[in-house]
């Protein structure tokens, strides 16, 4: 998106280039925030609800929404489940792995917070927000596919106010504080 | 990270010539592993040699946080153990609690127990042949299973109010009695329930390329089945015939007459047919729990504040993957000493081992389908 990126900026510097800007804005916020492929980082209890939230009774397609697992094609992470400390170096990862632009939603308490684990639990994240910037938080131990669906739809409300032309100082802000080393925590052999 | 190669080496074979043998990273988040579980194989060409499962992405140490909190307490964190059927640990841990306290549940309660967990060996096997048929690509399969495990769902969220987590069976009975028309919807299910599986089975089972994806693959012999501890489907495709509700004929589930599917070959196809004849064999376990049962209460008095003698307890169900047992230790506090699980999806997992070699890397995902891992009961 390096072109983007210094397209954007280029055009706020331009005499007129506000509202050339602006129509590509529309643009470009309509496109991405109306197929927003998932990628279903489903790790625990919530995994199921997600799902259940792309089938029959659903159907998570009607809102563009595709599950999709795998990272180079996806736009927004969804992180329904517990997060490990062995498993966030390989969420991370994952999410390193996603082409910019790309958004972040946590599903379930124990992405939100560690949840029930958050108290006395010796080896849970205490929220995915630790190491990934999220978008958009989902409560409830699991949350109802519904709720899922309302993420979507505030994920793409948010998607409507950004502009190509902050795009470099929206994501940096984007800091992964969370410094694992993916390595490590790899178990096996 | 879905699929890395992570070394490549030349290694020579016993009669000396050489050999490219890969390793192959398989998880933690592939769809195929069914949660987060990492396989490790190893190959020549495309038939893998060697397969470790590695497990603990998911360990959130449930079994120590039980030590922190009350009896009561606990029957949350249990739902969250084997989240693809919460009733079952719900049920395994409060009989072990009864047991070491020395409640006496309601038999009215009793029914609603196996009415609930026989309904969610139905919701559990739809999952799990869902994805076993998304594994083998055949992805309309788990829509019709979807079908059926979401009017599963939908009546016990009528009955306690949540999709996945019930929170339902308590010591000394179950939270809450059925609700209005409850019964009816219940009966409606189970009579088409029937009709649903016969479709499914015509069209998975039936199938030539299921057959020709799943016929022969993992093949598990009995002996080996006993010998690394498989129970539940697993064991019983293998014509294991090994049935806690038969063989150790827990609950009121002796007043039910019902057959224990068995497979004969010991193949995924033959796993993934038992957990189909298995759902209809709970089916007509619900009609008849149905039937039978009386009004009553549905919990035995018993304090918020259990305190059992100091000792120790375990009991088992049959879980929709075996023998699930929970085994507790009292010091007289209000407060377990120590809880362990005997998960059998942990027990199932580790055959992994001995099935996939000599088959090819896409069967791998087919045999840890049919062995229907679930990565919170592995991992804890």
């Amino acid at each position: 998106m390096a072109f983007v990126d210094s397209l954007g900026s280029a055009l706020e510097r331009a005499p007129g280039g506000g509202i050339v800007l602006t129509s590509i804005d529309a643009l470009m916020d309509w496109s991405r925030g109306h197929s927003l492929w998932a990628m279903p980082m489903g790790t625990a209890c919530c995994a199921m609800e997600l799902i259940a939230a792309s089938f029959s009774k659903f159907d998570f397609d009607r809102l563009g929404t595709f599950p999709r697992p795998d990272p180079r094609h996806v736009d927004v992470m969804v992180v329904a489940g517990t997060v490990t400390t062995k498993m966030a170096p390989a969420v991370k990862r994952l999410w390193e792995q996603m082409p910019d632009p790309k958004w972040c939603i946590a599903m379930g308490n124990c992405a939100v917070s560690g949840g029930i684990f958050y108290y006395d639990s010796y080896s849970v994240v205490r929220g995915v927000d630790e190491f990934l910037p999220v978008d958009v938080y989902i409560c409830g131990c699991p949350p109802r596919p519904e709720s899922l669906m309302d993420a979507v739809i505030q994920l793409r409300a948010r998607i409507a106010t950004e502009s190509i032309g902050s795009t470099t100082e929206h994501r940096a802000k984007y800091i992964l504080p969370f410094d694992a080393d993916p390595s490590q925590g790899g178990g096996g052999e | 990270m879905t699929l890395t190669v992570e070394s490549r080496q030349r290694v020579t074979d016993a009669r000396g010539s050489a050999i490219d043998e890969l390793v192959v990273n398989v998880g933690p988040s592939h769809p195929s592993t069914h949660g987060v579980c990492r396989v490790i194989a190893h190959l020549e060409g495309e038939i893998v040699t060697k397969a470790d499962p590695v497990i603990g992405y998911l360990h959130r140490g449930i079994e120590k946080m039980a030590e922190n909190r009350t009896y009561l307490q606990v029957v949350p964190l249990t739902d969250r153990l084997d989240y693809v059927g919460s009733m079952y640990a719900n049920w395994a841990y409060c009989r072990s609690v009864e047991r070491l306290a020395g409640i006496t549940v309601p038999e009215r309660a009793e029914y609603l127990r196996v009415i609930t967990c026989e309904l969610q060996r139905i919701a559990s096997h739809m999952m799990a042949i869902g994805s076993s048929a998304a594994d083998t690509g055949a992805s309309t399969m788990f829509l019709y299973a979807f079908e059926v495990r979401e009017r599963i769902i939908e009546m016990f969220e009528e009955l306690c109010g949540s999709r996945l987590t019930y929170n339902y069976v308590r010591p000394g009975g179950v939270s809450f009695d059925l609700p209005e028309g409850w019964v009816d919807l219940c009966r409606t299910f189970c009579e088409g329930l029937t009709d649903k599986l016969a479709e499914m089975d015509r069209l998975f089972f039936g199938n030539v390329i299921t057959r020709g994806r799943m016929k022969g693959v993992g093949v598990l012999s009995a002996e080996d089945a006993v010998g690394w501890g498989a129970s539940g489907p697993v064991a019983r495709g293998s014509g294991v015939d090994w049935d806690l509700r038969k063989d150790d004929a827990y609950s009121v589930y002796p007043r039910f007459d019902f057959e224990v599917p068995l497979g004969d070959a010991g193949d995924c196809y033959d796993r993934a047919r038992v957990r189909l004849f298995e759902s209809y064999e709970s089916g007509t376990i619900v009609m008849q729990a149905l039937e039978q049962m009386e009004p009553g209460p549905v919990n035995a008095p018993v304090s918020r504040l259990i305190a059992p003698r100091a000792g120790e307890a375990y009991d088992h169900i049959e879980s929709a993957r075996g023998s699930l047992g929970v085994y507790l230790v009292s010091d007289g506090s209000p407060r377990p000493y120590r809880m362990k699980v005997r998960s059998p999806a942990f027990c199932n997992l580790a055959l992994l081992k001995v099935l996939a070699p000599g088959h090819t890397l896409s069967d791998l995902v087919v045999i840890l389908g049919s062995l229907d891992p679930v990565f919170g009961e592995v991992d804890r």
